[in-house]
């Protein structure tokens, strides 16, 4: 993996999966090292995004690795005509290696191929947001003690929720059920049910959560945005259907844990967080720890 | 009656070179395109709207003296995958060419996402077919996947 782009999860085999996640306990359990020291990391945020951002300057940071770039689209030179071509090809002569995040599809897979040095995505669009779903998959292990074998409900706006595909996509490795939960409009696309159907794995689709909680070892919810529908009669119709409430997770089984790839709008009432089930801040910490394993594996530094 | 006529004509003057026919009528000109024909310094015939038992109407396009590399004509499989690429030497039908959808193309198609890269900078396209059968072309950049009915010549 060595000097190798992460640009989308599948660029990652099951093997380096599982590698990974073994590498961010170590970080998790002795999280600041030197080990980065001396290396220049460029972080070029096209598109602002304060909690990603945030996450990978700490990893950076606790490794004791140095920081340098943009933050947003005003002080970019995108914003003065420069190409994406021209600006990494520029930072991959500076530093040693590029976290990116920008606004459009494919931005990512296209800079890994002009760049001299690796590329992590940070999100590229409505694409890929691989760090998020490796972030979920150690907290589903770490959770749940196995990615083998779970019962896997995914709740909300399936259709164009970047987390909710790439997720579906790295469980496929381990054998799950899935329990799609959305409004008619946000169901998830043909192409994962086709993979689902390829890899032999189970999969029913609901309109209703509450079918979907008690049967859960992972419960996923995602927002359900308004932009997203075409017929804002629909969207009305369903903006409080798909919320979380305390209530509901009464007759949940034991293990379960509800994730969240944050940041919340409604869809998650507060009355959820002090359950122990609730695990979506927790989540977002184990970002920095599998944030820190990925740039160490790339880096070659493992 | 007369496009008939025209059509034997068509068919029977060509001594030496590639033959496309069963083109539906709509997907001749982006044959024409696919191919790069409008570039050629070569003799080429077209006809379209020409009767067909199979089509109802169908196009037609001679080339002289020139043979494709199977690379070149499976591009047509994209676009008309159920024409009829004949070789001729001397009047005769040398051969006929079996059209097979690439593995993975590139710089052809364009991509149906309008948020793509490939269409907000000068990027070339490239695409996988990851089903033949179902004609579903995936995006190596957005990763979006393109239906049949999607793909579109650049
Ligand atoms: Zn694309």
């Amino acid at each position: 993996m060595k000097n190798k782009s992460l640009v989308s999860i599948s660029d990652f085999s099951k093997e380096d999966i599982l590698r990974i996640l073994v590498e961010a306990e170590k970080f998790e359990n002795n999280p600041n090292t030197r080990i980065l020291e001396g290396k220049v990391i460029a972080m070029l945020f096209f598109e602002p995004s304060t909690r990603t951002r945030l996450s990978f300057e700490t990893a950076v940071n606790r490794l004791g690795g140095r920081v340098i770039g943009i933050s947003d689209a005003a002080t970019s030179s995108s914003t003065k005509g420069e190409t994406l071509n021209d600006t990494i090809k520029m930072v991959s002569g500076y530093a040693d290696l590029i976290i990116m995040r920008h606004h459009i599809d494919g931005a990512a897979r296209y800079a890994s191929e002009v760049s001299a040095v690796p590329i992590i995505n940070a999100g590229d669009g409505s694409n890929q947001h691989p760090t998020q779903t490796m972030l979920d998959l150690y907290s589903i292990k770490k959770t749940q003690a196995t990615l083998e074998n779970l019962q896997i409900s995914l709740v909300g706006d399936l259709k164009y929720g970047r987390a909710v595909h790439s997720l579906v996509i790295a469980m496929s490795h381990f054998n799950p059920s899935f329990h799609f939960v959305s409004p008619p409009e946000l169901q998830i696309p043909d192409s994962y049910k086709l993979l689902c159907n390829k890899q032999g794995i189970s999969y029913k689709q609901y309109v209703e959560i509450s079918e979907a909680i008690n049967k859960a070892d992972i419960l996923y919810m995602t927002r359900v945005q308004r932009e997203r529908f075409t017929d804002p009669v629909e969207y009305e119709k369903v903006k409080n259907t798909y919320v979380l409430k305390n209530a509901m997770l009464e007759n949940s089984k034991q293990n379960l844990r509800i994730l969240h790839p944050l940041p919340r709008v409604n869809e998650i009432d507060m009355d959820v967080d002090t359950n122990p089930k609730a695990y979506y801040f927790e989540q977002a910490r184990n970002g920095v720890y599998v944030r820190q394993a990925i740039i160490c594996s790339i880096l070659g530094l493992l | 009656m007369k496009t008939n006529i025209n059509h034997e004509l068509v068919v029977q003057a060509l001594k030496n070179g590639t033959v496309i026919d069963h083109i539906p009528s709509d997907k001749l000109f982006q044959v024409v395109s696919i191919l790069a024909l409008h570039t050629m310094p070569n003799q080429i015939t077209i006809g379209n709207n020409l009767e067909s038992k199979k089509l109802g109407i169908k196009g037609i396009i001679k080339i002289s003296d020139v043979f494709f590399t199977p690379k070149e004509v499976n591009k047509i499989a994209l676009i008309a995958p159920n024409a009829k690429i004949n070789i001729i030497k001397n009047y005769e039908v040398i051969k006929k060419v079996e059209l097979v959808i690439p593995d993975e193309i590139k710089d052809t198609l364009q991509c149906i996402n309008p948020m793509c890269i490939t269409n907000k900078e000068h990027v070339p396209t490239h695409f996988y077919f990851i089903d033949k059968k179902k004609r579903l072309a995936k995006c190596h950049y957005c990763e979006r996947i393109c239906k049949d009915e999607d793909l579109m010549l650049k």
